[in-house]
């Protein structure tokens, strides 16, 4: 067995922990409902989710497949004006001090009161999503950006200078590489808003999609294909969150050689 | 303060009294208060090592040359002798984690020296290295400017090591840092701690300093 095959089944028997727990929680969610504590209309057993989920595989894989591209796409524009407009801030001091108040204000819209404009205004496609998809998660990537920027140590922008670096090769050779564990960082926050921002998109209007299957699903009282919707959803956002941290192992090795990081689901 | 072109100048001072400044002044860092600083373009040696972490042991020590302009296989054709000539040929695709710290300072020391500046301003390289790693490195670095001649100012307050890799000693005074003895040392290298003569003269550097043995 390879080196890098038993690294990989240890890291899945570290997460034994987090199986159990989960287990122990389905179970009494189970048990909770058995034994009546809950209208299976409202809260749906487990078992029933599980059985939702297969009965309505394809309904869901279809949709699925529309959520997952409107997130993919929403946090590639948001990783994308995000790192343009951390570079801009970090280079210019007016453009930092003009756009720091508008960032912080951005996150405090009430998502459900902004979708439906964006719907009215954009229409029924994919580009409101996108918008709202963007508008949540790019938030975390600028601040972390920045602060990768920022903890580029001074001594070592004394030194560079000494050897006459241009600006931009400090910015491509230095800075970048610098924050680049702190783009990840932002980016694994903020694949989760993602999600959660491509339900509130559906909702404020769409014909396809989670958001959108869950939206129609609750006034037929089908909560089991409803809550099937929502766990489709969350095993996406641990998906996206686990790839993310794969790419920043193989991307940035450096940043994991010590010191604990966040958002490692193993360690 | 003078220092002669070739001339290893060790400046020993206590704590706060403006070494790192002094070595800003010269690097163009800072611009002076009052006065003038007159000399050629000098590149740093900082105290910690300051390394990318990313970069091998061969592109951290020709970072000097990517910053004026050289592409990066071209750098690295151009930094490979040096590194084995420093001892360094086998390190040459290790991280800078995996290093050691003497190892570390040595890519460091090269980096600065491959900036092309005729000033050197090395900033207490060795002061973050255990005793032994210290002691090697002096002898290592003697070596190295030997082969090698810059012009050098060596920030340090390990007073024997002044001694030690000094053509000169200037001894500046607590705050504010004034001048206040220039000592040749004038002994053949390699040079012994153990040598009366060395000895003799890091007696003379203490007392300058106000510490009496």
């Amino acid at each position: 067995m390879s080196a890098s095959v038993r690294r990989a089944l240890g890291a899945l028997l570290r997460q034994w922990r987090a199986a159990a727990l989960l287990a122990a929680l389905i179970g009494i969610w189970e048990l909770y409902v058995d034994l009546g504590g809950a209208d299976p209309l409202i809260l749906p057993a487990p078992h029933a989710v599980a059985s939702a989920m297969y009965d309505d595989r394809g309904l869901l894989w279809s949709n699925f497949l529309v959520t997952a591209e409107e997130v993919l796409l929403g946090i590639l524009v948001a990783a994308v004006a995000a790192l343009v407009l951390a570079t801009a801030m970090h280079f210019f001091v007016t453009v930092r001090r003009a756009v720091y108040p508008l960032l912080v204000a951005s996150q405090t819209i009430p998502i459900p009161m902004l979708a439906p404009v964006l719907v009215l205004w954009l229409g029924f496609g994919i580009l409101p999503k996108l918008v709202v998809i963007a508008l949540v998660s790019f938030f975390s990537i600028v601040i972390t950006t920045l602060a990768g920027f920022a903890s580029v140590d001074p001594e070592l922008l004394k030194l560079v200078r000494t050897f006459d670096m241009p600006r931009r090769r400090v910015f491509f050779s230095v800075e970048l590489p610098t924050a680049l564990p702190g783009v990840f960082t932002g980016a694994k926050i903020a694949v989760i808003v993602a999600v959660i921002g491509a339900v509130f998109a559906e909702q404020a209007g769409a014909n396809s999609g989670l958001g959108y299957v869950f939206t129609q699903a609750l006034p037929q009282l089908l909560t089991a294909r409803a809550f099937a919707a929502v766990v489709i959803l969350s095993l996406f956002a641990i998906a996206l969150f686990c790839a993310l941290t794969l790419a920043e192992r193989l991307t940035v090795p450096w940043a994991h050689t010590s010191g604990s990081q966040i958002g490692e689901m193993d360690r | 303060m003078q220092a002669g072109e070739g001339e290893i100048v060790a400046v020993v001072g206590p704590s706060g009294c403006g070494k790192s400044t002094l070595l800003e002044l010269i690097c163009g860092l800072q611009r002076p208060d009052a006065g003038v600083v007159r000399c050629a373009p000098a590149a740093l040696m900082p105290q910690r090592d300051l390394l990318l972490p990313w970069a091998s042991a061969l592109d951290n020590a020709a970072l000097a040359l990517r910053a004026g302009g050289i592409g990066r296989e071209r750098a690295r054709e151009l930094t490979r002798p040096w590194l084995e000539r420093f001892g360094l040929a086998e390190f040459e695709r290790t991280r800078p984690a995996e290093l050691s710290g003497g190892m570390r300072q040595r890519v460091s020391f090269l980096r600065s020296l491959l900036a092309g500046k005729p000033v050197l301003a090395l900033d207490e390289p060795f002061a973050s290295l255990d005793a032994i790693t210290r002691a090697e490195m002096q002898g290592w670095l003697d070596h190295a400017l030997t082969a090698e001649p810059r012009t050098v100012v060596l920030v340090t307050h390990d007073v024997e090591e002044a001694v030690l890799l000094g053509d000169r000693v200037v001894v500046l005074s607590g705050r504010p840092g004034r001048v206040v003895a220039s000592i040749e040392v004038g002994l053949a290298r390699p040079r012994r701690r153990a040598d009366p003569a060395v000895v003799a003269l890091r007696e003379q550097v203490l007392s300058a300093l106000g510490v009496s043995g």
